[in-house]
């Protein structure tokens, strides 16, 4: 059983998104498809799902050639794909999304519910899924919804799974257990297409690694005689720094400084507990932890968006515990939210106006109330060419940019006034190496020009390399203040999940 | 993942006006043929023959059809007369589309501009009948009071969705009906209504208050017509050059983005329907003050407000867009009594050619389909494809 696609070639207009791409996937192999965002990943599962028709070139199963029309064939062809975006029906049952479109009934057109049920939990006992089949998949975390995704895909009886970058809306536990589930079904004789960019993760599970760039294959390696530099570089094209370059500064006084501030949640429940740190000018403190153990509350007590419930924050000598964002600007605070699209961006509006967002009300943007538009679309031209973001113009729309180049868009917004303060998170996720390593040279630049500087993501690789100071959050307070250059992620791992003997608990 | 339109599919916020252009057009010719075989086989005449004659049926059809369009072109472009009678139809129309609009592109609901006209031109009658001064203070005085008016009742609204989370639509909806009755009662006190009068008729404003008609007395049309033109283009620059409608727009677009931003979004909630409101309750003023015989009497707003919503979807929530739509339906109005004249069609047809082309326009994707135009989004999704380091 061997899937074989030929020389696809697919051209969108003003752009070969695929040129003259093969790939082969046999059975009980998993394949890491590698390549930054833009690089004709998608496309290429795409055609090979059935949705796109490709210009030139054939896909073949076992050398005889398919005709994949629409994904109705490529399920009957025996493909199929997980999304990035799952498409479950929330307030269905794991049994009933996972029957959904296949509904076994009997001769009245009364699904079989019992029958359902069986085969889901077979489906889950025989690759360790461990998903309940009559629960409510909205009830159901991220993790979860992607086995029952998964199952899906394997109840239609597919010989070959797309998974597409199925490890970015994982919880770094999840991703374990997702590796253990990835490796039962290679066992089961599956082929598999791990669509990803994110280097260690094609490292440890791939038995083979192709690199896509600009539309084209351009490697294919063996995992075993490869590194995350060499792949790094196949991806970008050149010469790339994955190790952060920094070198030490000596802090000045302290910017930030939060002392036993709590914080309630939505459900006001307190996801922040009695948390005291500081930063000083010329630090980055990073702050580690699982996600949903009160960073995303913190930050937004930080940055004005939710007021604590006690304590205190005050920044350069005055209190800003109960400051408005917009305050918190004028304080000269930057934040980069940890949800580009949903907080971070505006997508319908155009490159200018993200530009502007948090300074349009005032000179030299508006004089009273009108905006300067020449202004403000100079100003963003010039941010474009500083921060090298790629866009067509200013006047295209954020939403049509890549994640990288949105993320730099809310970098150059918010890190062009020269703050004193600078609060990422989450900054480089979701998005390619290339950018992963510009916006990293960014901060530290914040910081050796001499911001103080809070980064807080869930990426433990992406703290230990940054900051000079390392907390870490567990149940809404920090359990451990570590040196990222001594502490071993293991050490790290065992305090982000509540379990380590307590350091120099703050 | 969403399944069907999204608020930005029905409203077309954030779309360039030029390009979607092509797809009303082909959205109005549709509606029209398919009005077509409506007045086609709503004719018992025609529809009794069709078994014994076809050809003179087939004839007979035709003329009736022929007839009815000619008649509705004449009636609202034919003549001097027909190009005041849009004109004047679409007055009223323009201003509370742009008040409908105008939340559109704010990501708000506005089913109220009815009740707003109707309060908003509670004021300019109010004012109307009490000042007793020339025109020039008399008409102004008068519109602002309607914009007063207006801005103030759909603030309600705006309030409740700020403060306490109430949807705007249901909030909009209830007060519609507040506001008729409360006209209706209104209009029966001894403040407004007119001596010797049982029904809710009030007193006429006084002749300063009057809108003048432009091209004299024979046309109806009036400078109201040029209030509505100065409203669109001050909502263009509002919108489009000054931080107040950079905020509505971001607030439309994204509010969480517009909080993270600083931006207070409660109060925008609140400015945003009182400035939708404004320009309802200027419509509203156009009802009492622009056509005779200048009183209030019950539901004057005559059910404009509704039209609005249908004209701002129309008009893809811009406010040039807004003109255009309100030109059309202010010609299908004119057009639509002419027909009724002259070839004894029913008002209720010309209504259903209008509800016709919303249906077209408000799925942009059955007039795609029907004519195979290719969507928008294909292949331009990423445009950074290719543009990796």
């Amino acid at each position: 059983m061997q899937l074989e696609l030929r020389g696809i070639t697919k051209r969108f207009p003003g752009v070969v998104a695929n040129d003259a791409v093969d790939l082969t996937i046999g059975e009980g192999e998993l394949v890491a498809l590698l390549g930054e965002n833009g690089a004709g990943k998608s496309t290429l599962m795409n055609v090979l799902y059935g949705l796109y028709h490709a210009d030139e070139g054939e896909i073949l199963l076992d050398g005889e050639p398919l005709v994949l029309g629409s994904p109705s064939d490529s399920i009957a062809a025996g493909i199929g794909m997980v999304h990035q975006h799952f498409m479950l029906v929330p307030v269905f049952t794991v049994a009933e999304n996972v029957i959904l479109g296949a509904e076994p009934t009997n001769s009245l057109g009364v699904i079989n519910h019992r029958k359902a049920e069986a085969t889901v939990r077979e489906m889950s006992d025989r690759y360790g899924l461990d998903v309940d089949p009559g629960a409510l998949v909205e009830t159901l975390p991220i993790g979860i919804q992607q086995r029952v995704e998964i199952m899906k895909v394997l109840s239609r009886d597919a010989r070959f799974l797309v998974l597409d970058e199925p490890t970015a809306v994982l919880t770094p536990q999840e991703v374990d257990e997702f590796f253990e589930i990835v490796a039962a079904l290679k066992e089961a004789g599956k082929g598999i297409i791990f669509i990803s960019h994110k280097l260690k993760e094609a490292l440890a599970i791939a038995d083979r690694i192709v690199v896509m760039r600009q539309g084209r294959t351009v490697a294919e390696v063996d995992p075993a005689e490869t590194s995350e530099q060499e792949l790094a570089e196949h991806m970008v094209g050149r010469h790339v720094d994955l190790v952060v370059d920094k070198n030490t500064v000596e802090p000045g006084p302290v910017v930030l400084d939060v002392s036993g501030i709590q914080v309630l949640d939505d459900r006001n429940q307190l996801a922040v507990n009695d948390v005291s740190f500081s930063v000083h000018a010329g630090e980055i403190v990073g702050i580690a932890g699982v996600q949903g153990n009160g960073q995303t509350e913190l930050v937004e007590a930080l940055t004005g968006l939710r007021t604590p419930l006690s304590g205190s924050v005050v920044v350069k000598g005055e209190d800003v515990t109960t400051a408005s964002p917009r305050e918190m600007h004028r304080h000269l605070v930057a934040h980069i939210p940890e949800d580009r699209q949903r907080s971070g961006l505006v997508l319908g509006f155009n490159v200018a106006e993200n530009m502007v967002l948090d300074s349009y009300y005032d000179v030299p943007i508006s004089r009273g109330i009108v905006i300067d538009w020449d202004t403000a679309r100079s100003e963003a031209e010039t941010l474009v060419d500083e921060y090298d973001i790629r866009t067509p113009d200013i006047d295209t729309a954020v939403s049509s940019l890549s994640g990288g180049n949105q993320q730099k868009v809310i970098a150059a917004r918010e890190l062009h006034r020269k703050v004193d303060l600078v609060i990422a998170s989450q900054p480089t996720r979701g998005i390619d190496v290339g950018s992963i390593e510009y916006i990293h040279s960014r901060i530290v630049a914040e910081r050796d020009r001499g911001a103080a500087v809070l980064i807080i993501s869930s990426e433990l690789d992406e703290v230990t390399a940054l900051a000079d100071r390392l907390l870490v959050m567990f149940d809404g307070r920090v359990v451990a203040e570590l040196d990222p250059k001594k502490a071993t992620a293991a050490e790290i791992g065992l305090f982000m999940l509540g379990s380590g003997e307590s350091g120099s608990e703050q | 993942m969403t399944v069907g339109p999204t608020f930005r599919d029905i409203t077309g916020v954030g779309t360039r006006l030029g390009r979607s252009l092509l797809v009303p057009t082909l959205a109005l010719f549709s509606a029209l043929v398919v009005g077509g075989f409506i007045i086609a086989v709503t004719d018992v005449d025609i529809l009794r023959i069709w078994g014994s004659d076809p050809g003179e049926a087939l004839s007979q059809t035709l003329d009736s059809v022929g007839g009815a369009y000619r008649a509705l072109f004449q009636g609202s472009l034919g003549s001097r007369r027909a190009l005041s009678e849009t004109l004047f139809a679409a007055t009223p129309l323009i201003l509370a589309g742009l008040a409908v609009a105008v939340g559109f592109q704010a990501g708000l609901f506005n089913i109220g501009a009815e009740g707003q006209m109707l309060m908003g031109g509670m004021v300019a009658l109010y004012i109307g009948f009490t000042f007793d001064g020339p025109a020039v203070i008399a008409i102004p005085l008068a519109l602002i009071g309607a914009l007063v008016g207006g801005a103030i009742w759909a603030g309600i609204a705006g309030f409740l969705r700020a403060y306490t989370g109430a949807h705007e639509v249901i909030t909009t909806i209830m007060l519609n009906f507040v506001a008729l009755f409360l006209t209706d009662w209104l209009l029966k006190t001894s403040v407004f209504q007119q001596l010797g009068r049982a029904d809710p008729i009030s007193k006429p404003v006084n002749e300063g208050a009057e809108l003048p008609r432009i091209f004299g007395g024979d046309f109806r049309v009036t400078i109201g017509l040029f209030v509505a033109l100065v409203a669109v283009v001050f909502m263009h620059w509002l919108m489009s050059r000054t931080s107040v409608g950079f905020q509505y727009r971001t607030v439309g677009n994204n509010p969480d983005a517009a909080k993270y931003a600083g931006m207070n979004v409660v109060w925008i909630y609140v400015a945003v329907m009182a400035t939708s409101g404004a320009l309802a309750g200027l419509a509203g003023s156009n009802q009492i003050l622009g056509l005779e015989p200048y009183q209030g009497s019950s539901a004057f707003s005559s059910g404009i407000g509704f039209d609005a919503i249908a004209l701002a979807l129309l008009g893809r929530s811009q406010p040039v867009g807004v003109v255009y739509a309100g030109l059309l339906f202010g010609a299908l109005t004119a057009g639509g009594r002419e027909m009724q004249g002259s070839e004894r069609i029913p008002i209720d047809l010309v209504v259903v050619i209008q509800a016709l082309i919303i249906i077209f326009i408000a799925a942009p994707a059955l007039v795609r389909a029907i004519y195979r135009i290719k969507g928008e989004e294909e292949g331009s999704s990423q445009l950074t494809s290719g543009w990796s380091a």
